[in-house]
């Protein structure tokens, strides 16, 4: 469903991303590993086109959209959950997700208010309120919510276990786990391999950049050299 | 022996919400001291509070016997509280070890000098306790150019300069790999026998709290509901509920692959 | 009773326009975070195009029509400017995006020189409104009502549009962070020149509006500038019901200041302003600065480093060529060195607070000018030697921002800014309301440097000595404790106060330092001149100050006083040609979006390029 072939990314002079290549079947979930800084948040932010790539290309559903502005990205029904939880904190919840809303989509389940709030209750009940009132955990929960309004086919969801508290985390796996069995695909980058065996098919370990291994969670597990030396818990 | 830090019914509201509610607890010289609980319990409340960016609603906070509550920060800071931030605050536009001579300048109260130049004063001090945390190697690198994990080591850095006897570190290993965590909390427990320095902290990562913490406090919903042994508030059932969770889903996962 | 209530009426119908403007204003720098100096040229070419389709367009319909169509071109003419000017510069840093804006400000005055010429236009009157109703026996223009009734309508209907609309919804998450609401999905380049269209169209619909009363002139951009910036930060930016309150409070006030205190109608002003701000940092309506950074990427500053030997000599050199110049050049020579000396200070000391601690000022020529003036007040009044006016105007001038800066450092950002501005505007006021005392429009004259320093040579060689001085302390500063502590401060207020830095007594110790070396500049400027106006007060002259800051370079040592010495010697020919502003304002543009380093920093990265400078590790 997404391919990413020979992508370089650069920040001004800094050399972000080295040469990526890898692919996410539809309906898999593929965990991006990698410690902070390593290019997670950068591989993303190049497949939307927030980051323009440099040299290489990325192709969803068969169309190369290297040189797509963002919002024709996400128009195709990729969509992105940025870390650090940036909602817009001077609007509702309810507001929040009117941002995210786009026309249904072909083969893509079509949301509403109500089905977002039946996946996050805790939501459902401040709906009115501001997202600067919303707990950190709230506030994760929105930026899912919201990008669920635009019926994507495909998201991409950043480090969605950080700095929220262990029974939220798991709260977070299971609704990776039912968006996955509604036939969504998923990449997620994660620093937290208990989280990403949890959830994930497919690993990509990237370091400085560069990407260490690609494959599956059992191929993974047959290279212990591999995960110690990236992923050392 | 009294406590360092003594903190005594300390609330703040906003609006009708309790956002911390009666804390009342103690830190002994030399402990390592977490603070943990789910978003929103009043963590980050707590701390603004015991650093003076927010005034409590009623309480004391006791440092050495001395009240502190409602000061500004840089008062605290001179009477010896040194802090670090969740997500790092540093001077862009100097080098590292500039950024520690920054913080010795204030200390010696040479911010209003204008006769010197900046980058010759306390030089060897500031190269001293980078060398402390493993960053005197990178003493003349660019600041905006760091990584991450060393961003940390550096506010640590910066944080020891003015021979603190308490250090509050607001979630110390947020964003870095597990490697790192390990080894920056091995480096701050380290420091803390060295210097003989007592330490509070917050922390979302439980294999650092549980690794390292003396003792652990729990909040919720603005309230501590335990304060004990890291044993205690492992199998504590209330812990369990609101914040540490069963942990089966990934206990489930984990023995799937090990299998 | 009658006058009183005729006279709230008019307030009210003034408050229609400025309203129209300021919410235009407003709109925009929510969205886009650009302070649009342009906007009151956006209303001044209302003013015009409405004018010029009058003409045209017959009777009542043709009117209204023109009014309405003037709206519509001048929003247009904003989508122009947005596309070629701003898309550019949007990721720079908001400076950037000043500078452009006042750019296009000079290129649209001589265009509308170009087009409508230099005489003031008087607007036609209304069709069917050109009579006047009494009120409690007070007449009032029937166009008064008719504007009184139709601004809460715009009001409303804008209101409207931002809280109740999906795109109202998507415009104010678009306010905090852009690069978001385009991941979800949203156009939002056509989101921001959405908003470009329909901020400028209010102005040029302001502009037009007003036509019955007040014609078209080519002032009016700057003159409302003033006000509106008042409304905007009073009300509160980014609040409509805030700017709507603001609009109505000023124009009232205005109407009562011409009949009972015509002598300091424009003070009142600024002076309401400031006690506002006083008490509500963000205005009346307003809400604390959400910054809105997203999106924002610069090339990092690069630490400093005291000079090295090679470039030690290279000044040296360049001081004793300087030092020299009375002897092998003519008078003329000599005078416009004395002057590009005197504005290199000037532009230096504003480069000091804006580079290292941080602090933009659109006021920083009420320092300057506040010097000269206090000179001049002290030879007038006092008969003052030159050498103890010398000593004064930087004595009073330090005075002044020690105050000035009190208040103004309460707010930060854009307030801040706009307090400066405000104080600035409000010295001008004073100096050009009080006649009795500053001799108004008409300056104080005859200000001449005492015998022995009255030849051009003598006076250069003084001039030579306190401004080279006062850059190299400036420069010394920023190298000293200091100057780090006033970076520490800007780059992360959090970490500084953490550390035992007074941040805001470190950034009014920067703001007085730097208002005492405008104010050396301005003494010595007075002395070089003979004389002062209040001109040199004006908002214009800190502006200038600005961009050759902006355009030496903000992010290196020595933009400012390069910047100055550039442009204040050119700026000596380039005035010869009928239209040099449109020359200037198109030439600022293609530097902010070409070579948005300055001349300072693209000579260094030259010179690194070239092998001529060592380039540093880490910025490789």
């Amino acid at each position: 469903m997404l391919e990413v072939k020979g992508v370089n990314s650069f920040y001004g002079k800094a050399h972000v991303l080295n040469d990526m290549n890898f692919e996410v079947a539809a309906g898999t979930v593929v965990a991006l590993l990698g410690r902070n800084g390593a290019g997670k948040t950068t591989t993303m932010k190049s497949i939307m086109q927030m980051v323009r790539p440099r040299s290489g290309s990325i192709i969803y559903k068969g169309h190369d959209i290297t040189t797509w502005p963002s919002h024709k990205v996400a128009r195709n029904g990729l969509g992105y959950v940025p870390e650090e939880r940036r909602i817009f904190t001077q609007l509702t919840v309810l507001e929040n997700l009117e941002v995210g809303r786009q026309p249904p989509r072909d083969g893509c389940t079509t949301w509403t208010d109500e089905m977002v709030f039946d996946l996050f209750p805790n939501l459902a009940e401040r709906r009115n309120n501001r997202g600067k009132a919303l707990s950190g955990g709230e506030q994760q929960m929105l930026t899912i919510a919201r990008t669920l309004m635009g019926n994507p086919a495909f998201i991409l969801l950043d480090e969605p276990s950080e700095g929220i508290a262990p029974v939220i985390v798991e709260q977070m796996a299971r609704v990776i786990l039912q968006l996955k069995s509604e036939g969504l695909t998923v990449l997620l980058s994660e620093q937290n391999l208990h989280f990403a065996q949890a959830v994930a098919d497919g690993v990509v370990i990237i370091e400085h950049g560069t990407q260490k291994f690609v494959g599956t969670l059992s191929d993974l597990q047959a290279q212990p050299d591999i995960r110690d030396q990236y992923l050392s818990v | 022996m009294s406590p360092i830090l003594s903190v005594r019914n300390l609330s703040r509201s906003f609006g009708a919400i309790k956002a911390v509610d009666d804390v009342s607890f103690d830190l002994a010289k030399g402990e390592l001291l977490a603070l943990i609980g789910p978003n929103g319990a009043g963590k980050s409340t707590c701390f603004n509070m015991l650093m003076g960016q927010l005034k409590p609603s009623s309480g004391t906070v006791e440092l050495m016997g001395k009240n502190i509550a409602g000061m500004q920060p840089r008062k605290i800071w001179r009477m010896g509280v040194g802090r670090t931030f969740q997500i790092t605050a540093t001077y862009a536009s100097m080098t590292v070890v500039e950024n520690v001579q920054m913080a010795l300048m204030s200390y010696h109260r040479k911010l209003y000098s204008l006769t010197t130049f900046a980058y010759k004063l306390y030089r060897d001090e500031a190269l001293a306790l980078l060398d402390t945390v493993g960053m005197a190697d990178q003493a003349e690198r660019h600041c905006a150019v760091l990584a991450y994990g060393d961003l940390k080591r550096l506010e640590l850095a910066v944080a020891l300069a003015h021979d603190p006897i308490l250090l509050l570190m607001d979630e110390p290993t947020a964003g870095m790999a597990p490697r790192e965590r390990i080894a920056l909390m091995q480096l701050t427990a380290d420091i803390l026998d060295a210097k003989g320095i007592s330490i509070l902290f917050t922390e979302h990562d439980m294999d650092v709290v549980f690794a390292h913490a003396h003792r652990i406090m729990v909040l919720n919903r603005g309230q501590l509901i335990a304060n004990g042994s890291v044993e205690e508030i492992r199998t504590n059932p209330q812990v369990q509920e609101v914040y540490l969770g069963g942990g089966t889903l990934f206990n489930a996962a984990q023995e799937d692959v090990h299998a | 009773m009658g006058l009183f209530i005729a006279q709230i009426l008019t307030g009210l119908a003034n408050a229609g326009a400025l309203f129209m403007v300021a919410s235009g204003l407003s709109l925009i720098f929510g969205v886009t975070r650009v302070v649009n100096f342009a906007h009151g040229s956006f209303y001044m070419l209302g003013a015009y195009v409405g004018y010029s389709l009058m003409q045209v367009l017959p009777g009542m319909v043709g009117f209204w029509g023109a009014i309405l169509l003037a709206g519509i071109i001048v929003g247009l003419i904003g989508v122009i400017v947005e596309i070629c000017v701003l898309r550019p510069v949007y990721s720079a840093p908001e400076l950037f995006q000043l500078v452009a804006t006042f750019g296009v400000i000079l290129v649209i005055q001589d265009l509308a020189l170009m087009i409508w010429g230099p005489q003031d236009l008087l607007g036609p009157r209304a069709p069917g409104l050109k009579g006047v109703i009494r009120i409690m026996g007070e007449p009032v223009p029937q166009y008064d009502i008719a504007l009184i009734v139709i601004t809460p309508f715009v009001a409303f209907a804008l209101w409207y549009l931002i809280t109740k609309t999906r795109i109202g919804t998507l415009v104010r998450a678009a306010t905090q962070d852009r690069e978001m609401v385009s991941a979800l999905g949203v156009n939002q380049a056509w989101l921001f020149t959405g908003v470009f269209f329909l901020g400028c169209a209010l102005a040029g619909l302001g502009g037009a509006l007003q036509l019955p009363k007040g014609g078209a002139d080519l002032l009016m951009d700057f003159t409302i500038l003033g006000s509106v910036f008042v409304v905007v930060v009073i009300g509160g930016m980014g609040s409509l019901p805030g700017a709507y309150l603001a609009a109505v409070i000023i124009s009232v006030l205005n109407v009562f200041g011409v009949t009972y205190a015509p002598q300091s109608t424009l003070v009142l002003m600024f002076l309401v302003m400031v006690v506002v701000l006083m008490f509500r940092p963000f205005g009346l309506l307003g809400k604390e600065e959400v910054a809105g950074e997203h999106g924002q990427v610069g090339e990092p500053e690069r630490p400093i480093k005291p000079a090295g030997n090679r470039i030690r000599l290279l000044v040296a050199a360049g001081l004793l060529i300087l030092g020299l110049l009375p002897l092998y050049s003519g008078n003329f020579a000599v005078v416009l060195v004395t002057d590009i000396l005197i504005f290199c200070l000037f532009a230096a000391s504003l480069h000091f607070m804006l580079g290292q601690g941080g602090l933009v000022s659109f006021g920083h020529a009420a320092f300057f000018g506040g010097g000269a003036y206090a000179a001049a007040l002290f030879v007038t009044y006092a008969d003052t030697p030159m050498e103890l006016a010398l000593v004064l105007a930087p004595i009073c001038a330090g005075l002044a921002a020690i105050v000035i800066g009190w208040v103004c450092l309460r707010s930060t950002g854009v307030y801040f800014a706009m307090l400066t501005l405000a104080f600035g505007q409000l010295l001008w006021s004073l100096a050009f309301q009080w006649g009795d005392v500053t001799g108004g429009d008409d300056g104080l004259v005859n200000i001449w440097p005492s015998d022995w320093a009255s030849d051009n040579s003598v006076y250069y060689y003084i001039a030579f000595f306190l401004c080279t001085g006062g850059i190299l302390l400036l420069r010394q500063a920023a190298h000293a404790p200091f100057g780090y502590a006033m970076r520490a401060a800007r780059d992360s207020a959090r970490q500084a106060e953490a550390m035992g830095i007074n941040t805001k007594r470190i950034q009014l110790v920067a703001f007085t330092f730097a208002g005492i070396m405008a104010g050396l500049a301005g003494g010595l400027f007075v002395f070089s001149k003979g004389s002062i106006f209040p001109n040199e007060l004006e908002t214009a002259r800190s502006f200038d100050a600005l961009i050759v800051v902006f355009l030496g370079g903000v992010k290196t040592l020595s933009g400012g006083w390069v910047g100055a010495a550039f442009f204040e010697g050119i700026k000596d020919y380039l005035t010869r040609f009928e239209y040099w502003r449109f020359a200037l304002g198109l030439s600022i543009i293609v530097v902010v979006i070409l070579g948005p380093e300055g001349i300072v920093g693209s000579l260094r990265k030259a010179g690194e390029r070239f092998g001529l400078l060592k380039v540093p590790e880490d910025a490789k």
